[in-house]
């Protein structure tokens, strides 16, 4: 019964009566050629169960790991046949190690179980997963209320050192990237826009359709989305590192609101800086618009103005702005109740920090769609 | 002679449905240093962040003196929590703030104290773990043994009646441990403070602890209580023996 030796590594399989004899030879290692099973499991449950199975192994150069698993699973097949096993043939080293692999048995509870769900049961999983994003959200947004409210009782406290700092980051420094984003937004629109009414000779209305798009829409969405990448990401990295290193733990056991502590300065200073930021996406997404205007379609600039005064009144700025401070607290929300609820390994931050931005996104879009339905129907 | 300090009475530990610890009863006198012990995942944090007001038990109660610390309301909670101390494991300083920083915070926080006062007293926390002229350093860029001394800083801040550690030893050289483990004894010879510590350093356990629990991973619950020396000598647990010798004395059927 022999097999054809292959290169490096040779097994040989000798079956005499109630005695299966396994000769080991050549160079059992992970570099060496890869083994093949040779049909020992077939022969190992031929077997009678008074057969013993021993090993030979005067040949064998060279093993490691590749060995072990060799053996570890020819063991197991042995044994759930109930033969005897004897290892005395093999090499002391290769003895001690599966002793240690066999000392304490496989916990039967320490297996994970991966099932995959059904149509039905994911879709019910997704339900659920909306619900308790949606509860913990309001349970969230009613802590920072009562955080808001505390603060005017003078009894929430943050270090204003820290305040200042965000409202830094997420205002001055929020600077060029809002320029970039709005400037070519504010020229795809003029773009866009020019192409179609060009049809008709009606370049002129190109400001009238960049200004009302900038400022009720794109400079407010733009913004949003922007500081959710941004700051609301930054925000739940913050304070998930915090709960990976106990610190917002050290804050709950010195009797500080980690709410008051952490949240509230953060959501204040995006709220803040939120406003400011749109209208300064509004000039840039209009400033977009006029290059184009003026280079492409011929447009003298006090055209431009002119035609922009008579399409885009306060109403416009005051929806845009209020659309933005809207989107300010959400993704400041978002970010910061991600972080809270972040876990407590260095992975969790990175799921935090994710799960921020998307939910910061979704949440723009979907109180967007809400805003604009409101204020088209009331005709503001 | 022996006050009771803190008091655990059936308490329970579980997450969800599942139960790490269960029916733990055991008291910490004033003046103890009492030392949590028990393998590694036995919950010996999880009993920590239970007696520090982190946790609510799923059963059982944790009373301070009188108190329960589970019974009253979340502003009561809070005053007792302002009568401990927790050094945490990695120390847990807030890392955008200075040393000094983390330790005026609790003391602008709650006394009536000015800056310049504070700032001494900042001074003389740091000079007592051995860090003084490090106040205007930011937690990253000291060691972690520094780390955690300045924790103890920290924790002591508002000099409390107790003092809580989360493995004080844990991935500090021998010397750094001692060191601590001697600062641990001092303070509380010096503060009369209470301090109760988790840790499964069997050197420390019997340089410091006068008092003990052991918490079992398999039963699920507390095997063995009282002075650790006590415990090598005394207990015909194997499973305590095994751990109090570094498991020299082999238990059976483990």
């Amino acid at each position: 019964m022999t097999q054809e030796p292959e290169p490096g590594r040779q097994l040989s399989i000798n079956l005499r009566d109630d005695a299966l004899i396994l000769s080991l030879s050549g160079h059992w290692t992970l570099s060496s050629a890869k083994p093949e099973d040779q049909g020992l499991s077939g022969v190992i449950e031929q077997l009678p169960t008074s057969a013993a199975v021993s090993f030979k192994t005067e040949n064998l150069e060279d093993w490691d790991s590749v060995l072990l698993t060799f053996l570890t699973r020819t063991i197991d097949a042995c044994s759930k046949r109930g033969l005897s096993v004897h290892l005395d043939g093999l090499p002391a080293g290769v003895q001690g190690l599966l002793k240690l692999a066999y000392a304490v048995p496989a916990r039967s509870d320490a297996h994970h179980e991966e099932t995959v769900p059904g149509f039905l049961e994911s879709v019910g999983l997704r339900a659920l997963a909306v619900w308790r994003l949606t509860a913990s959200l309001l349970g969230f947004i009613g802590e920072a209320t009562q955080s808001v409210l505390r603060l005017f009782g003078g009894r929430a406290r943050f270090r204003s050192v820290d305040f200042w700092q965000f409202v830094e980051e997420c205002g001055a420094r929020a600077l060029p990237i809002v320029t970039l984003i709005s400037l070519l937004v504010g020229m795809i629109l003029a773009f866009v826009g020019a192409h179609q009414l060009s049809m008709f000779g009606a370049e002129i209305y190109i400001a009238g359709a960049v200004g009302i798009g900038m400022v009720r829409e794109m400079g407010a969405m733009m913004t949003g989305i922007i500081m959710a990448g941004r700051t609301g990401a930054a925000y739940a990295a913050q304070i998930g590192t915090m709960q990976v290193n106990e610190e917002v733990d050290a804050l709950r056991t010195m009797g500080i609101d980690p709410v008051d502590f952490l949240v509230l300065p953060r959501v204040l200073a995006l709220v803040l800086m939120m406003p400011v930021l749109c209208i300064y996406a509004d000039v840039m997404g209009i400033l977009g618009g006029a290059l184009v205007g003026i280079s492409t379609y011929g447009i003298s600039s006090s055209e431009f103005m002119g035609e922009l005064r008579k399409f885009v009144h306060f109403n416009d700025i005051a929806v845009g702005i209020f659309k933005c401070s809207v989107f300010g607290v959400l993704v400041a929300l978002a970010g910061c109740l991600r972080g809270m609820e972040c876990g407590r390994s260095s992975a969790a931050v990175g799921l935090a920090t994710t799960s921020a931005v998307v939910t910061a996104i979704t949440l723009i879009v979907a109180s967007d769609a809400v805003m604009t339905i409101i204020t088209t129907l009331l005709n503001i | 002679m022996a006050e009771p300090h803190i008091r655990v009475a059936g308490l329970t530990l579980a997450y969800g449905s599942f139960i790490i610890q269960r029916d733990l009863n055991f008291t910490v006198n004033r003046g103890d240093v009492f030392i949590i012990m028990g393998g590694s995942g036995c919950g010996k944090s999880t009993l920590l962040r239970h007696m520090i007001g982190l946790q609510k038990p799923a059963a059982g109660h944790v009373y301070f003196g009188e108190q329960g610390l589970w019974d009253v309301s979340d502003g009561e909670r809070a005053r007792l929590m302002r009568r401990c101390g927790v050094l945490y494991q990695s120390g847990a300083l807030w890392s955008s703030m200075t040393l000094a920083e983390n330790i005026a915070l609790p003391l602008a926080e709650y006394t009536r104290l000015n800056p310049a006062e504070i700032r001494e007293l900042v001074s003389l926390k740091l000079a007592l773990v051995g860090l003084a002229g490090f106040e205007d350093y930011y937690p990253a860029e000291i060691s972690g043994g520094m780390q955690k001394r300045a924790g103890l800083a920290r924790a002591m801040a508002l000099d409390p009646e107790i003092l809580f550690f989360d493995e004080p030893s844990a991935g500090l050289d021998p010397i750094s441990a001692k060191l601590l483990d001697d600062l641990i004894l001092s303070l509380r010879d010096s503060l009369g403070s209470t301090i109760v510590v988790v840790t499964h350093e069997l050197a420390s356990i019997f340089a410091i602890g006068n008092n003990s629990v052991f918490l079992d991973p398999e039963s699920r619950t507390m095997i063995a209580s009282g002075d650790p020396r006590k415990l090598l000598a005394e207990s015909g647990d194997p499973r305590v023996q095994a751990f109090l010798t570094r498991g020299i004395a082999h238990p059976d059927g483990h």
